[in-house]
């Protein structure tokens, strides 16, 4: 399912769309400012239409696919121009770039959903393979924990991405917590549907983050650090934990705004 | 009857000593597997292979099920076609009666599980003796396989050296593995000569050649279908494959996902019964293949890639979900991801529909799959089904009806996350089932939204000056 490198091209982009998602828009939305600057301190103009909601993806998920293909299709109308998209979200970037072609299958969008699809880049894979973007570390020696989401890893087969910008930063050592690969049991509709099983998951995802030693959790999807997060205050075991683009953006900021 | 799954999980999470062996041995075939396929273009290059030829053989399915039948025919198999788990088990004990079998060993086969063949026989006095060790304690502890390929990987030795002292006359509690596989193989080889007939599934069956090929490990399976004078094998249609070259890639791809073996110790290649002047062999072979639902499944182009599996497990090894609960709270007899495609077909999604929500959708299944079946894609398809049903639930079906409105509305949405934000101090602290476990996720002062416009608005302000 991933991408393979070679099919990137290097031009760097003037403009860019950048789709906000509706959680960082309502619980993150200083997530959505980093990545941002993050892209326009790379001389990137960033064009953010205010009339985007979600991707559609939670009722997709579900197999409500009237209710997706209504508001996916808005989405779709407003990022019509031929220029990339970028999701600071491994999972609502899947949802676009690999199931708008196949929630839109038989539909007269159908061509415009698999166009709108090529353009699609998750965040960390747009700074890493198109921008190219280096990073140098202003902040002092800290143990992060990366955990990627199950689409950035599998969908958008990202991981690598996302660490390799953890890794340009000189002052951060990068844990790898037991069962890195395993799902933390978010899955959306999946942790109301299944609580049991969703916490269950966390508590095992939660208790080997913690035993790396870090002191700091990051990762590209706000879903996964909606269920850790909480259930560690919940458990306060206090953590800090962030949007890896606020990370990335604090750690090469300078003196007044670092950590 | 709807079959509970919620209930059946959160039973399975509150044990711990399961939970403990699960996770052991999910851990454990997980490295295996890793070690077995050390290079990772080799294995794409594979499961592109094994995914391939399954498809084609898809593709030509009643064609080639109608060569399979005459070339069996031809080698002296006689063929025997079932479209429901009753036929099947009828045809298998009207077989076993033309005998006069009071004995049946049994090698493992899950299409025997599906179609509850032991339980058929013994309501008929005919004694159906499981011969796979694993299957032997299951059958001894009177539970049902808890995972297709390792049937009793829910216990552990303890437990089993328990239930042998238990049900076994003169032995005696013992913690070692050796003395108790020496227990089972002492019981199994006496009733494998007393038996009249062995019954068997089949891993691939060869259209071009009439073969059935059987992969197995502790040599029962050999035993079941060489001592009794009648072997009896029975497997799902969609077993068949065109051509004997399509076998070894699908072997290698089988127990190196299933097990971690580059090859398995036993490998059978049945291709009649015995012949004049042969030592050894049954001198009858049966084949019963069984439909239940598999050629309803062959109808939807998207749901047929169900049929392509090859039964090796890693799916569910896999699975965060299955590996926390285990195959018996799926309820079924196939558990696991693939259990979630193939019980809701098989059964319908008024009974089974419940399972395919146990499923947080991380692709973990179908990243590992040998064949390339995308399970996940085909779970989410089945809750499309589902939620097209008339008896799906009013609740859920007005939760997305809403969620529609605020989000396909722009305005509204705008309406929504600025009333969020202004009663942020108020937003609800209990948000039952997610606070049980985590704090609520609080909204933030402003939106992305609100952000990006005084942001476009500053810089507007600074271009002016």
């Amino acid at each position: 399912m991933s991408t393979k490198n070679n099919s990137y091209k290097t031009n760097k982009p003037k403009q860019i769309y950048f789709f906000g998602t509706c959680l960082i828009d309502l619980f993150y939305p200083e997530a959505g400012l980093s990545a941002i600057e993050l892209i326009e301190r790379e001389g990137v103009e960033v064009l953010f239409p205010q009339q985007q909601t979600c991707c559609g993806q939670p009722p997709f998920n579900s197999g409500y696919n009237h209710e997706a293909i209504d508001v996916a299709a808005k989405q779709i109308e407003l990022f019509s121009k031929p220029i990339p998209i970028v999701v600071p979200s491994g999972s609502c970037a899947g949802m676009m770039k690999h199931h708008y072609p196949e929630l839109f299958a038989n539909h007269p969008m159908h061509s415009k959903a698999v166009k709108l699809s090529t353009r699609v880049y998750e965040l960390t894979e747009f700074l890493v393979r198109i921008l190219g973007i280096s990073l140098v570390d202003k902040g002092k020696p800290i143990k992060v924990v990366m955990h990627t989401s199950c689409s950035a890893r599998r969908e958008m087969g990202v991981t690598e991405d996302g660490l390799s910008l953890l890794r340009q930063l000189k002052q951060v050592e990068v844990c790898e917590p037991e069962r890195a690969a395993e799902c933390c049991g978010f899955g959306g509709t999946f942790a109301i549907k299944q609580p049991e099983i969703s916490a269950a998951m966390a508590e095992d995802k939660c208790k080997a983050i913690m035993q790396t030693g870090a002191s700091q959790l990051v990762s590209g999807d706000c879903g996964c650090l909606m269920n850790l997060g909480g259930m560690m205050e919940k458990n306060k075991q206090f953590i800090c934990n962030e949007h890896l683009a606020d990370f990335l953006l604090k750690r090469t900021q300078t003196n007044e705004k670092s950590l | 009857m709807k079959n509970h799954f919620r209930e059946q999980a959160v039973n399975a999470l509150a044990d711990t000593e399961l939970r403990d062996n699960f996770r052991g041995a999910m851990d454990f075939l997980r490295d295996k597997r890793l070690s077995a396929f050390p290079d990772s273009d080799e294995l794409s290059e594979l499961r592109t292979h094994g995914h391939q030829i399954k498809a084609k053989s898809l593709s030509r399915l009643p064609e080639l099920l109608e060569q399979l039948e005459a070339n069996c025919i031809k080698n002296g198999i006689q063929v025997h076609w079932a479209e429901t788990p009753e036929q099947a088990c009828e045809i298998i004990h009207s077989v076993i009666k033309k005998h006069d079998g009071k004995l049946a060993v049994k090698g493992k086969s899950m299409v025997s599980e599906e179609i509850a063949l032991n339980h058929y026989l013994e309501a008929r006095g005919i004694e159906s003796l499981e011969s796979d060790m694993g299957e032997y304690i299951v059958q001894l502890a009177d539970e049902t396989p808890s995972h297709i390929i390792m049937p009793a990987i829910h216990k552990n030795k303890e437990q089993i050296a328990h239930l042998f002292e238990d049900k076994i006359e003169d032995v005696k509690y013992t913690e070692s593995v050796d003395e108790l596989i020496g227990t089972g193989r002492r019981i199994l080889r006496e009733k494998f000569f007393e038996a009249d007939i062995g019954i068997s599934g089949v891993n691939f069956a060869v259209a071009e050649t009439g073969t059935l090929c059987l992969v197995e490990n502790e040599g029962n399976g050999r035993m079941c279908t060489t001592v009794p004078p009648v072997h009896i094998a029975i497997t799902g249609i969609e077993k068949v494959v065109e051509k004997l070259s399509d076998i070894p890639p699908l072997l290698s791809l089988l127990t190196r996902s299933a097990t971690g073996q580059n090859i398995s110790t036993y490998f059978n290649m049945i291709s009649s019964p015995r012949k004049e002047g042969e030592k050894d062999g049954p001198e009858e072979v049966h084949l019963v293949l069984l439909d239940n639902g598999r050629s309803k499944m062959f109808q939807d182009e998207t749901l047929q890639q169900t049929l392509r599996c090859i039964r090796c497990g890693a799916c569910m090894n896999h699975c965060p979900v299955y590996s926390r609960i285990g195959g018996h709270a799926y309820g079924t007899v196939y558990p696991g991801p693939i259990g979630q495609v193939v019980m809701p077909q098989i059964e319908g999604l008024d009974k089974q529909g419940e399972m395919t929500e146990g499923c947080s959708l991380n692709g973990a299944c179908g990243e590992v799959c040998p064949v390339e079946i995308p399970l996940p894609k085909l779970i989410r398809k089945l809750r499309e089904q589902k939620s097209a049903r008339p008896s799906r639930q009013g609740k859920e079906v007005f939760a997305w009806a809403i969620w529609k409105k605020i989000y396909g509305i722009p305005f509204l949405y705008k309406c929504f996350t600025y009333a969020a934000t202004r009663f942020r101090h108020v937003s609800p602290k209990s948000i039952s089932p997610w606070t049980d476990y985590r704090t609520a996720p609080k909204p933030a002062p402003k939106t992305l939204h609100e952000l990006m416009l005084e942001k476009e608005r500053l810089t507007k302000m600074q271009r002016i000056k």
